[in-house]
């Protein structure tokens, strides 16, 4: 039998010998198990509060961790001045005491060994893991470059090795958070408004008359200031309009919900604008003054009426006008959101081009109830020597996508194949704070790219299913066990939170910072790193703000007054948008040069043959991506996703709820796992429905290992962006399997 | 002082952070809940309704399980609060079997547990855990006896209803619909 060199291990480690029980919660109780004692326990209890800033997800909600007289995280509660929350965490936020308490947590470093022939990891000093690593990249570097080695990350963590990275000389960075996640509508906004939509969504919500959901679906996703604001828009009596063919939370919520056809919403916004230039909805003043190309717009949408759309999306044309009639009621306090997660198909910064076109026509942009103008405040760059210069980088490597700003993780992959001609070599990795064989679709190309690295580095708090594949996986801390950076929010108006250890890093675990000073110590670049504790670099930079982390501790976040002038749009102002022209480009001139259509137009998208079930993915309002599963707290809440079967197909495959049944795609490509079936009228009859994040395969994940299916498995089929190089994923069909196709295969 | 518990289902997402808040503010054991998430689906597609809430004992006004208790364990305080003193129950599970609304569970400790509307935090002043860290801001709390308080006004003016009334326990946890 052959081995693969890096064949995927499950996290076996040899000699886990040091491993400590946690209390269990039985434990906890033993001692007062009665009512009346423990209420009066707790009327009295004194706990000491710690300021921190959430990890649990990317909104990094600001909060305050409590830990009782023996120094145990009891629970964590939002902090009340934090725009981010308001005082109220999100049920992850609120869990994240088990991100902490997991004692399936990563506990030392491990280094990649062979015995008797079967690969294995074996536990190591970090003084031994962290000076092979350095080993490997310097002898990598002088041999191939710095740029060789690359680095895919995401949250607070990757920020720490981004440093690093620029330190030795390799720019050679990318997160899944762009090209499979977000990057379609920045790059789509940033083209029409000149500015991203940026992270949290500077979208006016509490102050909306009508907000138009396509495909978001808020409440699900718990995107923390717009569950809020979207709660408090309900309250004001905003509409709300719901464009999804699933029947989600937010469409429950909404006083119209489109239940379109998949894959078709750019019909839908084109019949949108027909109706609203064809009427003369739109905002008369708004696209005289700041838009340019609306005589192209006017003729390019003139066939595109709500009758045209009909016979593509299945809604009607009187709910097509209906609903183009009441955004425009509602202008310019109306917003057509965004989304957050927008690889759907591969023409997604067109479809991003047409929601950005869409607020454009209503005049929402810069508006009261629209979108505001973000603030942040610039925290002040701790003194470093200056970076040197990589002759190539992230840009060079998707240089085949012109527009895209950030690093593309799947150009990335490809670069790390030989057979795939790169001109720009990637030999090593390293892979920061995101479980890429969930969050980067085709898995093959993948594993592929992974067999031929010379070396490969994971930093995680958990044995996610990439640590499989590393030769070195390093113990980060929790959130919860360290300083980091200081989180600069971009909102109404700015402001700062702090993160402050509560408890000491549990096992053998390290804060992100600790691990790339040490690296950079190693490879020489020590100079980078001129502080003995993160501490420090917070203190200074604070100082330098006018504050101090004496005060930041006391009040975990920081307000500042806003000083680039009005929330919204004044009436004799004059702005000038971030665009080539100055101006909100409905027609893009900067896309038909690169051979791109200057308006979106909609094109089809392959169907699900006959017997196949589109696969849509989503989100759970307790879960964050794959990384919660296994969290104590949260798999208590949602231990296993299920497939959502409209009552029509169960009928016909004869399907029951509670029934477990495993997936195929149209690649043959079947999932290791099983699901149980939900029959349920929220879904279409040609689309099944999961909840991203399960099925992960690794043992070592004690709660959520063989829990449910892998949608990201199933995905191997994916439409690249030609304009960014985002990765389309829901292009893929699935058929049901009742009976277990791996019935005589060991999994 | 009569305590009840307003909750707009049309905010509610039925996110469970009021489960994980219930369970690190009365150390739950993980695999316990005193509240909990359900949500009811009717209609066809794609003329559907779904309805997501929050629940938890009532702290019934006609209390099923303080009249069932053999030991005086499950009592009612004079602000309508429905307890357990643990060293009296001897987890018998009578009131268990009759809660209309399978609100208790018998604690891995042995004795009997439910939503206490978190008692102790109302002696410092502060809100039940769950109606405080709510994202919907859906929950809402306080004393039935004051017309004036929010859960009174909203009573007042916003249609409402109440879980399996007949059972007649007049429950005092209340849903706006």
């Amino acid at each position: 039998m052959t081995t693969s060199r890096r064949k995927f291990i499950k996290i076996s480690a040899l000699g886990l010998g040091g491993v400590a029980a946690t209390t269990s919660a039985l434990n906890m109780f033993g001692a007062n198990s009665y009512l009346d004692e423990l209420v009066k326990e707790n009327v009295a209890k004194t706990f000491k509060r710690t300021p921190t800033y959430c990890e649990v997800c990317f909104w990094k909600c600001a909060a305050w961790t409590y830990t009782d007289e023996e120094g145990t995280i009891k629970k964590i509660i939002g902090n009340d001045n934090d725009p981010h929350c308001y005082g109220r965490l999100c049920p992850r936020g609120t869990g994240g005491v088990g991100m902490y308490a997991d004692e399936d947590r990563l506990k030392t470093p491990l280094i990649r060994t062979t015995v008797n022939g079967e690969q294995t990891f074996r536990e190591a000093s970090w003084d031994e893991a962290l000076d092979l690593i350095a080993s490997k990249f310097n002898s990598i570097k002088e041999k191939h470059g710095p740029e060789a080695i690359a680095l895919l990350k995401h949250g607070s963590p990757g920020k720490h090795f981004e440093h690093l990275y620029k330190s030795f000389g390799s720019d050679t960075i990318a997160e899944p958070a762009y090209a499979q996640c977000r990057g379609p509508r920045e790059t789509g906004f940033n083209l029409t408004y000149g500015s991203w939509v940026g992270s949290p969504e500077p979208t006016d919500i509490r102050d909306t008359k009508c907000l138009v959901l396509i495909g978001s679906h808020i409440g699900e996703n718990m995107h923390n200031s717009q569950v809020q604001e979207m709660s408090d828009a309900i309250d004001n009596g905003a509409t709300i309009i719901t464009v999804d063919p699933r029947f989600s939370t937010a469409a429950s919520k909404s006083n119209h919900w489109l239940a379109i056809k998949p894959a078709t919403d750019i019909a839908l916004m084109l019949s949108w604008m027909n109706v609203i230039i064809e009427e003369e909805l739109y905002d008369k003043e708004y696209v005289k003054k700041y838009t340019t190309g609306f005589e192209s717009l006017k003729n390019h949408v003139q066939t595109f009426t709500p009758e045209w759309a009909y016979g593509i999306t299945t809604i009607k044309p009187a709910e097509i006008r209906k609903t183009a009639r009441e955004m425009a009621h509602a202008a310019p306090a109306v917003i057509v959101h965004p989304g957050r997660h927008v690889t759907w198909y591969g023409d997604d910064t067109q479809r991003a081009r047409a929601v950005a076109i869409l607020n454009g026509l209503l005049g929402s942009w810069g508006r009261r109830g629209g979108f505001y103008f973000k603030e942040s405040i610039k925290v002040p760059k701790y003194p470093h020597p200056a970076y040197p210069h990589p002759k190539w980088g992230w840009k060079e490597i998707g240089e085949k996508y012109p527009l895209a700003q950030m690093g593309i993780t799947t150009e990335v992959v490809k670069a790390s194949i030989e057979s795939e001609g790169g001109k720009y070599p990637v030999k090593a990795w390293m892979v920061a704070g995101t479980n890429i064989t969930k969050s980067i679709p085709n898995k093959e190309l993948l594993e592929k790219a992974i067999e031929e690295l010379e070396f490969m580095v994971v930093v995680d708090t958990m044995p996610m299913a990439v640590t499989g594949y590393a030769d070195v996986v390093l113990p980060e801390c929790t959130y919860l066990e360290r300083y980091d950076g200081i989180r600069s929010a971009t909102n109404r108006e700015p402001s700062i939170a702090v993160r402050v250890p509560a408890v000491e890093p549990k096992w053998e675990s390290k804060p992100a910072w600790w691990i790339a000073k040490q690296i950079g110590e190693r490879m020489g670049v020590g100079d980078y790193f001129n502080y003995n504790d993160f501490k420090e670099v917070i203190e200074w930079q604070l100082k330098e703000m006018g504050t101090s982390l004496e005060e930041l501790e006391k009040i975990g976040v920081k307000n500042y007054p806003r000083t680039s002038g009005s929330l919204y749009l004044k009436e004799d102002e004059n702005h000038t948008f971030y665009t080539p022209s100055g101006k909100i480009e409905l027609f893009s001139q900067e896309l038909k040069n690169l051979g791109f259509d200057p308006m979106p137009v909609y094109n089809k998208h392959p169907e699900p043959p006959q017997g196949y079930y589109r696969l849509n993915y989503g989100r759970a309002p307790m879960h964050t991506f794959s990384r919660t599963a296994n969290n104590p707290n949260l798999n208590d809440l949602k231990k296993e996703n299920d497939l959502w079967v409209n009552p029509k197909v169960a009928r016909i495959l004869g399907l029951k709820t509670g029934q477990y049944v495993w997936l195929k795609n149209q690649d043959d490509v079947t999932s290791t796992f099983s699901i149980k079936v939900r029959v349920t009228e929220r879904v279409r009859w040609d689309s099944v429905y999961m909840v991203h994040g399960f099925g992960h395969d690794n043992k070592k994940l004690t709660r959520a290992y063989a829990k449910g299916i892998n949608d990201t498995q199933l995905i191997s089929k994916v439409a690249i962006d030609p304009i960014m190089g985002g990765t389309g994923m829901r292009g893929n069909f699935v058929t049901i399997l009742t009976k277990n196709p791996h019935k005589n295969i060991e999994i | 002082m009569r305590y009840a518990m307003v909750i707009d289902t049309l905010k509610c997402v039925g996110c469970s952070d009021c489960v994980v808040a219930c369970q690190t503010e009365n150390d739950v054991p993980i695999g316990y809940c005193r509240d909990w998430i359900t949500e009811t689906v009717n209609g066809a597609y794609p003329n559907i309704e779904l309805e997501l809430k929050s629940e938890r004992c009532n702290h019934c006004d006609n209390a099923p399980c303080v009249r069932c208790c053999p030991t005086g364990a499950s009592h009612q305080l004079d602000n309508g609060i429905v307890l357990v003193t643990g060293n009296e129950c001897i987890g018998c599970g009578a009131c268990i079997e009759s809660c209309p609304y399978d609100a208790r569970f018998q604690h891995p400790d042995g004795y009997v547990d439910k939503c206490t509307f978190c008692h102790h935090r109302l002696e410092k002043g502060q809100l039940p855990a769950c109606v405080s860290v709510c994202p919907t801001k859906c929950m809402y709390f306080g004393d039935l006896d004051n017309p004036n308080s929010e859960v009174s006004q909203l009573l007042k003016n916003r249609k409402h209803k109440t879980l399996a009334p007949e059972a007649g326990t007049k429950p005092q946890v209340y849903y706006l619909i």
